[in-house]
């Protein structure tokens, strides 16, 4: 299959990629690693009349720690968001999401920016990243914005970033002493996306009670979501199977999947309980280190 | 000093052009002016076609001309079944090769682009118009024979294609005196073969020498020569089909697909050769789909355990139309071997084939042999479950006896040798069977689930004894064919008439030839897939290259050794009882007067100091027809955990125990071994073709058809016993499938038993194992 | 409505002009500059444009691997990548491996433990072992199966390409060149 003509243009700077998307008309669309976006032109199934290869701009590729938390660029590459030893060892939930992705080749070329700005319901990186206060930058002709990661998802698809912005860089706030998080991910086979997928990023008081808690959730509704409900049915108890079950139930119930070739809305939703309870289990493990 | 290399596991000959990107794959050939098709295929399952119209297309950059069936009148005939079966009232409804009038699946294919090059070719595709009036559809073929299903051929009244039914023996008797009937149904699942490599075809035409060359991928070039002969009204012996190296087939590049024969009507056409290369959504729409039967099994027993008798009614979805050989693979390979490996003296299996809103269905690795291996040994688990008995001694108890072979089953086949004891014995050790019970009994007291399944298989291959073959409705024989010429430099050209394709002959034909005239394997080339230069042949596909076509070839390199017996005793002036032939050498015994094989060759070539009478040139043909055919045989074992939470199944040990008689080269023995039974666990675990009500095809891509990667292949044991054929030239069975036959039921024999249930439909997913266990 | 008519226009847009681009691109160790159409692949540049055929494609969603070449030294998938994006940057391909006709040691293991059948995932899935080999000379079992999950073979049911990719990893470190 190949993709319908299109023109190319590949802008050395950021203000130069605001400025051709600015003029773009709203049928041009960034390229990122195009691992996304790449398949999507060859099945024909969208047809923009210029692509913008935001590849070779400078300082967009980057994980760094400073005091307030995780700076990452958003052209930063899943494979280096999976080798990284400061992810791997501080925010393994992070690692956990990076390698559930794609395969080894897509983790090569494919970026979080590009994964996040694609917004497909399936999103790993969106369910992981609401297991923070995330933020995600954004700059467009009329500067910087940063649009925290609660109002990012609109719908399936569809992103807060407007026609005319580039997403930048992904915030995660710092990761405490007794913080512990992982990203189990349901899937039928490798490379396939999650039947279902569970984020969850906790912080222990030194009773041992949950004091901080967030649950994201992958593919079970239009974008990625929040399990609130379950993240209220944990806060302030104690860490252990009882509250862990509790919390499970209430993501599970919270949780809109639809039924497909996946599963059924039914058995999505038994997964659910099952992995968060495991997410919520590891995440508390890795607390405790 | 040459070693025999039979029997040992060399290096591949043909691996160096592959692992070094040299290979020749359809794809990658062009020739000077190469011009590009694109097929116009249809959205719809059913539909009646309005009006076509291509001329926005005609207008499209680059396009030399937009075809329809109306252009092909009378220069593209419809595409012939090569297999329609005999003594089933088969139909044989027209299958046009591009659609008239009505198309019948999604992606039937309703017009053709040609265009400078493939991407303005699929530009300008997108630019024919195609109005269609939609069609009421069926996609099952239980649904497709009730009354008031949706007709697909005005001649096909109930969409039955056939009623095809055997018997043997008193099958009322043996239910009339049984103990205990079984009934289950099976659903052996529509699958699709997915070769990495799509297919592709070239065709060019020399008009000075009236010449048609088509390079396809092909596993028969020779078969595909033909059909295009009678397809195109082009005469035979100048049509030149080339198979070059194909990326793996497994059945679905022995068809004639009628892309092909309209690409190479193009190429006259229009003067220009012309390309075509399917992408993966057309090989899923349009290259054949395997399996698809839905089975209702009977079986009769005594309470101790022996299998009285077995009645089998399958309806089988055969598509839209009837694909080259699709009618053979759901009776005749299937039908004789629902017996498997026991002596069930009562027998009658009928199958009706159903036409549908599909892709065509036709031969996919094990063709036939999986879903009656599947059933029987299903059954017998089943059986030992009502029982109460373990499933490998129900088995032992009704295998056929090591020393009645050659056996005939109650159905009319004679299997040529076996030992399923053995083999049985060999799985059972390997997996450690008594400790895998003790565990399991132990883990279950831990609320752990853990199963352990068998299966045991024989089956059918080694295609095949040209009369029976025949009997059957084949159109052709199924002999195998060789040449073996010997250069006057010493060198050996092997020329087969099967076409390897992945399976290693290149390398153990020469193993095979190097044994029978005592030649190094360095010296000796096998040449396959070009009509031009190999002789008449049958191609590759049903396990047959190594017995049959191996077979003729070991019989042409002893007509050679024969010939230079005669050469050798005359050149050294001593009587052919007198001489001994070792190491490539004829010598004449005690003494050392001796001429190598090479030295006769050249005395052969040079033709002028012969025996009286004899021919010069070391160069022997033969067409083997063999016998019978081989019948391979073995017993697989796996063990499964369950995670009860998930429903996940891990495989924790999978054991395969064949006999494919001798082993001209364990290493690639060993090799068919381990694909054929990923491919069976795959059938088992993962893989599924899914038509929504519309005859949408929902599995349409790589991201919804699941083939397994190595995260989900298990680690697969390997072991043998070898009992030779004793019929085969050089003794050997075929291997290439058998994994394929013996795997799905290993898998699900050990789920069930794991779950403690008769049985559950293939693929077992995980949802599917949560159901049962969480009683939803 | 069939009609056999020469084309009279453009084949493709000229390069350098409506949508034309021209790269430079180092492919095994040589520098090709040519024009070429945005929408062109990699994978198809490769094939069709330096007849370097032996990169496959396999399939249409960037699953099967079979189109996988080195950038810059790691694997990717060339079916999944625009050639234009590959401007300035070095590519193997599997004709690039061997060295001065040597093979490399993973095609050395390849051969010598059967893990190629017919051949066609073959460039792949060699390409992804070396790639992993070159990051990590010790893999466990789990981590080459990981490094080739990427790539799917119909043929050998990765037992033996398991297998190989092990035998090689005790022989990289002693290849020169590449």
């Amino acid at each position: 299959m190949q993709a319908r003509s299109f023109d190319y243009v590949r802008p050395a700077t950021i203000a130069q990629a605001l400025k051709v998307l600015g003029e773009g008309g709203g049928r041009a669309k960034v390229l990122a690693g195009g691992q996304s976006l790449i398949p999507v032109l060859k099945l024909r199934l969208a047809e923009p009349r210029l692509l913008v290869d935001i590849g070779r701009i400078p300082g967009l590729a980057f994980i760094q720690e400073r005091k307030d938390g995780l700076r990452i660029g958003a052209m930063t590459r899943h494979r280096d968001l999976e080798q990284s030893k400061l992810i791997r060892e501080r925010y393994p939930i992070l690692a956990d999401t990076a390698s559930s992705l794609g395969d080894p080749q897509v983790r090569n070329l494919g970026t979080i920016g590009g994964s996040l700005a694609h917004a497909d319901p399936a999103s790993d990186w969106g369910a992981a990243l609401l297991a923070f206060e995330t933020e995600l930058v954004a700059r467009g002709p009329n500067g910087t914005r940063v649009i925290p990661i609660d109002r990012f998802f609109r719908d399936t698809f569809k992103t807060a970033l407007r026609a005319k912005e580039l997403l930048t860089e992904i915030r995660v706030p710092k990761s405490a002493k007794r913080d512990g998080g992982a990203y189990l991910k349901l899937k039928r086979k490798t490379g396939d996306f999650a039947t279902i997928g569970v984020a969850a990023q906790l912080g222990l008081n030194e009773k041992g009670s949950v004091a901080v808690v967030r649950i994201g959730l992958a593919s079970v509704g239009p974008t990625p979501i929040r399990a609130k409900r379950a993240e209220e049915a944990l806060l302030g108890r104690k860490a252990g199977p009882t509250a862990f079950a509790e919390s499970a139930k209430a993501a599970a119930l919270e949780a809109r999947p639809t039924s497909d070739l996946r599963g059924s809305e039914e058995y999505k939703r038994a997964m659910v309980e099952v992995y968060a309870r495991r997410a919520l289990e590891l995440a508390t493990h890795r607390a405790g280190r | 000093m040459v070693d025999s290399v039979f029997g040992q596991s060399i290096p591949r000959k043909e691996d160096d052009r592959f692992l070094t990107g040299r290979g020749s794959f359809v794809a990658d050939m062009v020739l000077p002016g190469t011009v590009y098709a694109s097929f116009v295929r249809s959205p719809y399952a059913h539909a009646r076609i309005k009006r076509i119209s291509g001329a926005r297309a005609q207008r499209s950059p680059g396009v030399l001309g937009v075809f329809t069936a109306t252009d092909l009148k009378g220069e593209v005939g419809d595409i012939p079944c090569a297999w329609p079966v005999s003594n089933a009232n088969i139909k044989t409804p027209a299958y046009p090769p591009l659609a008239r009038d009505v198309v019948r699946y999604q992606g039937e294919a309703v017009a053709v682009v040609v265009a400078e090059d493939p991407y303005l070719a699929e530009d300008a595709r997108e630019l024919v118009e195609v109005e269609y009036a939609p069609l009421p559809v069926v996609v099952n073929h239980e649904e497709a024979v009730k009354k008031g299903a949706p007709q697909l051929h005005a001649e096909v009244p109930e969409n039955v294609a056939f009623r095809w039914g055997i018997k043997g023996g008193d099958v009322d008797a043996a239910f009339r005196e049984a103990d205990v009937t079984i009934s289950q149904r099976f659903v052996n699942q529509r699958l699709q073969p997915s070769a990495i490599e799509p297919r592709a075809s070239l065709a060019t035409y020399d008009p000075g020498t009236k010449e048609l060359t088509v390079y396809l991928t092909s596993q028969n070039p020779h078969i595909h020569r033909l059909l295009f002969s009678l397809i195109l009204n082009i005469p035979e012996q100048r049509i030149r089909v080339v198979a070059p190296d194909i990326g793996g087939a497994f059945g679905s590049k022995l068809a004639c697909y009628p892309w092909d024969a309209v690409v190479a009507h193009l190429a006259i056409r229009l003067g220009r050769p012309v390309k075509w290369v399917e992408d993966r959504t057309e090989n899923y729409h349009g290259t054949n789909h395997g399996r698809d039967q839905v089975q209702y099994v009977d079986l009769a027993a005594k309470a101790d355990g022996t299998i009285l008798g077995i009645r089998v009614n399958a309806l089988v979805n055969l598509g839209a139309y009837l694909s080259t050989a699709g009618p053979g693979s759901p009776t005749i390979l299937f039908g004789f071997m629902v017996g498997g490996c026991y002596t069930i003296k009562a027998a009658k299996v009928d199958v009706t084939g159903v036409f549908t809103n599909t892709t065509p269905t036709d031969i996919y690795r094990g063709a036939g042999r999986p879903e009656a291996l599947f059933l029987v040994e299903r059954m017998v688990d089943i059986l030992a479950r009502r029982l109460k008995k373990d499933p490998a001694e129900i088995r032992r108890k009704n295998f056929i006896p090591t020393d009645k072979f050659p056996y005939q089953i109650a159905l009319g086949l004679t299997y040529d040798s076996g030992n399923y004891p053995a083999a049985l014995d060999k799985a059972l050790d390997l997996v450690a069977y008594k400790n895998i019970r003790e565990e399991q009994a132990k883990a279950r007291k831990q609320g752990r689930l853990i199963g352990i399944g068998l299966s045991s298989y024989v089956e059918i291959c080694g295609l095949g004894p040209s009369n029976i073959v025949n009997s059957t409705g084949f159109a052709g024989g199924l002999w195998g064919s060789s040449v073996v010429r010997l250069h006057p430099t010493g060198k050996v050209t092997v020329y087969t008439g099967g076409h390897p394709h992945g399976q290693g002959e290149e390398t153990t034909f020469a193993q095979v030839v190097s044994k029978e005239l005592g030649m190094p394997v360095e010296d000796i080339d096998v040449v396959h897939g070009d009509t031009k230069s190999t002789p008449m042949g049958m191609g590759t596909y049903g396990s047959r290259t190594t017995p049959v076509e191996g077979g003729s070839l070991a019989l042409s390199a002893r007509k050679i050794r024969d010939k230079a017996r005669k050469i050798a005793a005359h050149l050294l002036e001593a009587r052919e009882e007198d001489l001994e032939f070792a190491d490539g050498k004829f010598t004449v015994k005690g003494s050392t007067k001796a001429k190598t094989i090479q030295e006769v060759a050249w005395a052969a070539y040079m033709g002028g100091n012969l025996p009286e009478g004899m021919e010069p040139v070391l160069d022997a043909t033969t067409f083997y027809d063999p016998k019978n055919f081989v019948f391979p045989f073995g017993t697989h074992a796996c063990v499964v955990e369950v995670d009860k939470d998930t429903g996940a199944v891990k495989i924790r040990r999978y054991v395969a125990v064949d006999d494919c008689g001798p082993q001209i080269n364990p290493m690639i023995v060993e090799g068919q071994v381990h694909g054929g039974v990923l491919q069976g666990l795959a059938q088992a675990m993962l893989e599924q073709t899914v038509y929504d009500a519309s005859g949408n095809l929902l599995t349409n891509s790589l991201l919804e058809y699941l083939v397994p990667t190595a995260l989900e292949a298990p680690a697969i044991e390997t072991a043998y016993t070898v009992t030779p054929s004793p019929h085969n030239p050089i003794g050997v069975k075929g291997v290439g499938e058998t994994g394929t036959i013996a795997a799905s039921q290993a898998y699900v024999n050990a789920v069930c038993d794991a779950l403690g249930v008769d049985h559950i439909d293939m693929p077992i997913t995980p949802e599917k194992v949560w159901r049962i266990l969480h009683r939803k | 409505m069939a009609t056999k008519r020469r084309a009279s226009r453009a084949k493709r847009p000229p390069p350098g002009g409506n949508g034309g681009h021209v790269i430079s691109i180092n492919v095994n160790g040589t520098k090709y500059t040519r024009p070429v159409e945005p929408r062109v692949l990699l994978v198809d540049f490769l094939r069709d444009d330096l007849r370097l055929t032996g990169t496959h494609v396999g399939c249409d969603t960037s699953h099967c691997g079979a189109c996988t070449v080195l950038l810059d030294g790691e694997a990717v998938k060339s079916c999944t990548m625009l050639a234009v994006q590959a401007d300035g940057r070095s590519v193997t391909t599997i004709e690039g491996l061997a060295q001065r006709g040597r093979l490399h040691p993973v095609q050395e293991a390849f051969k010598a433990h059967h893990g190629l059948q017919c051949g066609f995932c073959t460039p792949g899935v060699v390409l992804a072992a070396v790639d992993l080999l070159q990051r990590n000379t010790e893999p466990s079992e789990d981590e080459i199966r990981v490094a080739i999950s990427g790539n799917l073979c119909r043929c050998t049911g990765y037992v033996n390409i398991v297998r190989s990719i092990e035998a090689a990893a005790a022989e990289v470190g002693r290849f020169e060149g590449g």
